[in-house]
């Protein structure tokens, strides 16, 4: 078993398509309406819903044969919770507008569908090495819908990206208005049944009858 | 009429599985079959028969639009002549207010059934005919004001996710005309909202500019209602754009600002008439719309004590889009309750939730676009209990 062997690699890939926890699981949705009006907190939000979950992941993994099975989920909440309000710390020291911005969001990361769904489905019956991996994929996965999402909501409803102006100050000028329905989150759902859409055009054996 | 069947049957085969236009099969046969009723007939299943197809049901409802439409028009350049000053005859005002409104409909239609054509050509499926009538409804229930891509852009996407991501007409949820005016409402608020939108004081095509008089103030009658909403009772007074007052008469006459095709009450109800003469539209939906909007707003004659409370039920439903919803969009036999019993219930809370809307809610002036776009959700919970009820009492009569 190699570091990256056949299997980690499905591990650690796997959720960034075929097994994406957000347009396949249907986890985490939301706060992937919440987070996404603009692109910087849906980064953000990815970075620390990834961090959270690969470390939660590894401790579980860990203590996976020590836990007696009638309170593994308060154990797994304690695990969780410390680790939420570490990054939660660190999001107040270094990067505070976006702490504001994602305001409850960071402090709710411990409910969040993801991080319990991969202790429990996975972290609990394997090694800490491809429950790291997996927690990587699976926050990678979530991240990256997150970032799609937020790019075109960012783009659309405001025009900017990560603050910049994007959309040249002409097309205001010729009478552009910026979409404010896509800074509400019923958009975003729409933006993310979009992604859905394309997702099991191109994966067909996901789909559904 | 002969000579145009001719020339189709002879540009048929070109459309036709392998033919050099086959591409636009499709659009081919939207037009073939609204030209002239169709030889096909049902291949499966009983099914009812008479002369009517959804494509014949559709052009009965554009005739009722027509005299809201023309009055619309006539309307749009009233309210522009009242505002610049002048008054160049019936005809000019006319032609100003058509010159202003056809652009809309010509996006509304192109993109609508640009998207239509192509669906139907992809999934290799006839072209329903549902979007000749929201083609038509889109333009009617925007400001004059409204830029025609932000219509292309609403239009498109109402197409889109109310109704093909559906499964097409007859499969829609909500009505396809509001979700575009509601999309609209909530990305473009500036643009569908407030007092510069619904009189159009600039040019149309080089015809009638000027300046605009003093005094002038582009607030529609409801709007006046939601800025003074607040207020007590006693220091209300509904004004045209002028500035002068004006009545009840005047809501049911319908020269006041508003959207393209809803101010006229009698103009609708000319339309309503049509409807209800050919059966088309439920006359149960439309008059518990009534009902329950003038029972709504007697509640709030009774408890209430602001403006936005007092405003008596004649003026509310006379007001707005109150009539034009109740009459054309309420009434959608796609998204309206279909048993007998539910329409009467679901048509009077269309009524009951769009006077709540405009009495508690300051911030939306009118609520008949979000009273009937809510119950468009709750039409099949009615129909189901209503099913149900009726299975019951059945079965108790037979347990007996």
């Amino acid at each position: 078993m190699g570091l990256l062997s056949n299997k980690n690699k499905e591990v650690l890939l796997g959720p960034l398509s075929a097994n994406n926890p957000v347009v396949v699981q249907m986890l985490g949705i939301c706060s992937a309406l919440a987070v996404t009006s603009k692109l910087e907190p849906a980064i953000v939000m990815g970075i620390s819903v990834t961090a959270v979950v690969a470390f939660a992941n590894v401790i579980i993994s860990l203590l996976r044969n020590t836990i007696p099975n009638r309170i593994r989920i308060i154990v797994q909440l304690v695990v969780c919770a410390a680790l939420v309000t570490i990054v939660s710390e660190v999001l107040k020291a270094f990067a505070y507008d976006v702490n504001k911005q994602l305001s409850v969001f960071v402090g709710l990361i411990i409910t969040n569908c993801i991080l319990m769904g991969r202790l429990e489905a996975f972290a609990l019956g394997n090694g800490p090495w491809e429950s790291f991996l997996d927690g990587i994929g699976n926050g990678l996965g979530y991240a990256l819908i997150l970032v799609i999402v937020g790019f075109f909501r960012e783009l659309l409803g405001s025009g900017t990206l990560l603050g910049f102006q994007v959309i040249p100050q002409a097309f205001y000028d010729l009478g552009y208005v910026n979409n404010g329905l896509v800074i509400l989150p019923p958009m975003a759902l729409i933006f993310i049944a979009v992604i859905i859409w394309v997702h099991r055009i191109k994966n067909k054996e996901l789909q559904e009858n | 009429m002969k000579a145009l069947r001719n020339y189709l049957d002879k540009i048929k085969p070109n459309f036709e599985e392998g033919g050099k236009l086959a591409m636009f099969r499709s659009v081919f046969d939207g037009f073939e079959t609204f030209l002239f009723v169709p030889n096909s007939t049902s291949k499966s299943g009983v099914h009812i028969h008479d002369c009517m197809d959804s494509k014949r049901t559709m052009t009965i409802v554009i005739i009722a639009l027509l005299p809201a439409l023309l009055f619309g028009m006539y309307n749009v350049g009233y309210q522009h002549n009242l505002a610049i000053g002048s008054d160049p005859g019936f005809l000019m005002t006319f032609i100003y207010g058509f010159l202003a409104v056809l652009p809309k409909i010509i996006v509304s239609y192109v993109v609508g059934l640009g998207i239509e054509f192509t669906v139907a050509q992809w999934k290799k499926e006839e072209i329903q005919e549902g979007f000749l009538v929201s083609g038509i409804l889109i333009p009617m229930i925007v400001p004059v004001d409204t830029p025609l891509w932000m219509i292309a852009v609403a239009t498109a996407f109402a197409v889109v996710f109310a109704k093909e991501v559906f499964g097409g007409t007859g499969y829609n949820v909500f009505n396809v005309a509001l979700v575009t005016r509601a999309f609209l409402f909530f990305a473009y608020p500036a643009a569908m909202s407030g007092d510069q939108v619904f009189v159009r004081t600039s040019d149309t095509f080089g015809l009638g500019a000027g300046q605009v008089v003093d005094g002038f103030t582009g607030a529609t009658p409801l709007g006046q209602i939601a800025i003074a909403g607040k207020e007590l009772i006693g220091s209300f007074q509904a004004t045209n754009i002028l500035g002068e007052p004006i009545s009840t008469m005047d809501y049911f006459i319908g020269l006041i600002p508003g959207s393209i095709g809803e101010t006229s009450v009698l103009a609708i109800l000319i339309g309503a008439v049509i409807l209800l003469v050919t059966k088309i539209a439920s006359w149960k939906t439309m008059t518990s719309v009534f009902v329950g909007g003038a029972v709504m707003s007697l509640i709030f004659n009774m408890i209430g004590t602001t403006v936005a409370m007092s405003v008596s039920p004649l003026d509310h439903l006379f007001l707005g889009g109150f009539a034009f919803g109740a009459v054309f969009m309420a009434t959608d036999p796609v998204t309206s309750a279909r048993t007998e019993t539910g329409k009467y219930i679901y048509g009077f809370l269309v009524g009951a939730m769009a006077i709540i809307i405009r009495a508690l809610n300051p911030g939306y002036p009118e609520g008949m676009m979000l009273a009937i776009l809510l119950m468009n959700v709750f039409a099949p919970l009615i129909d189901y209990y209503v099913v149900e009820a009726n299975i019951n009492r059945r079965l108790k009569r037979a347990m007996k």
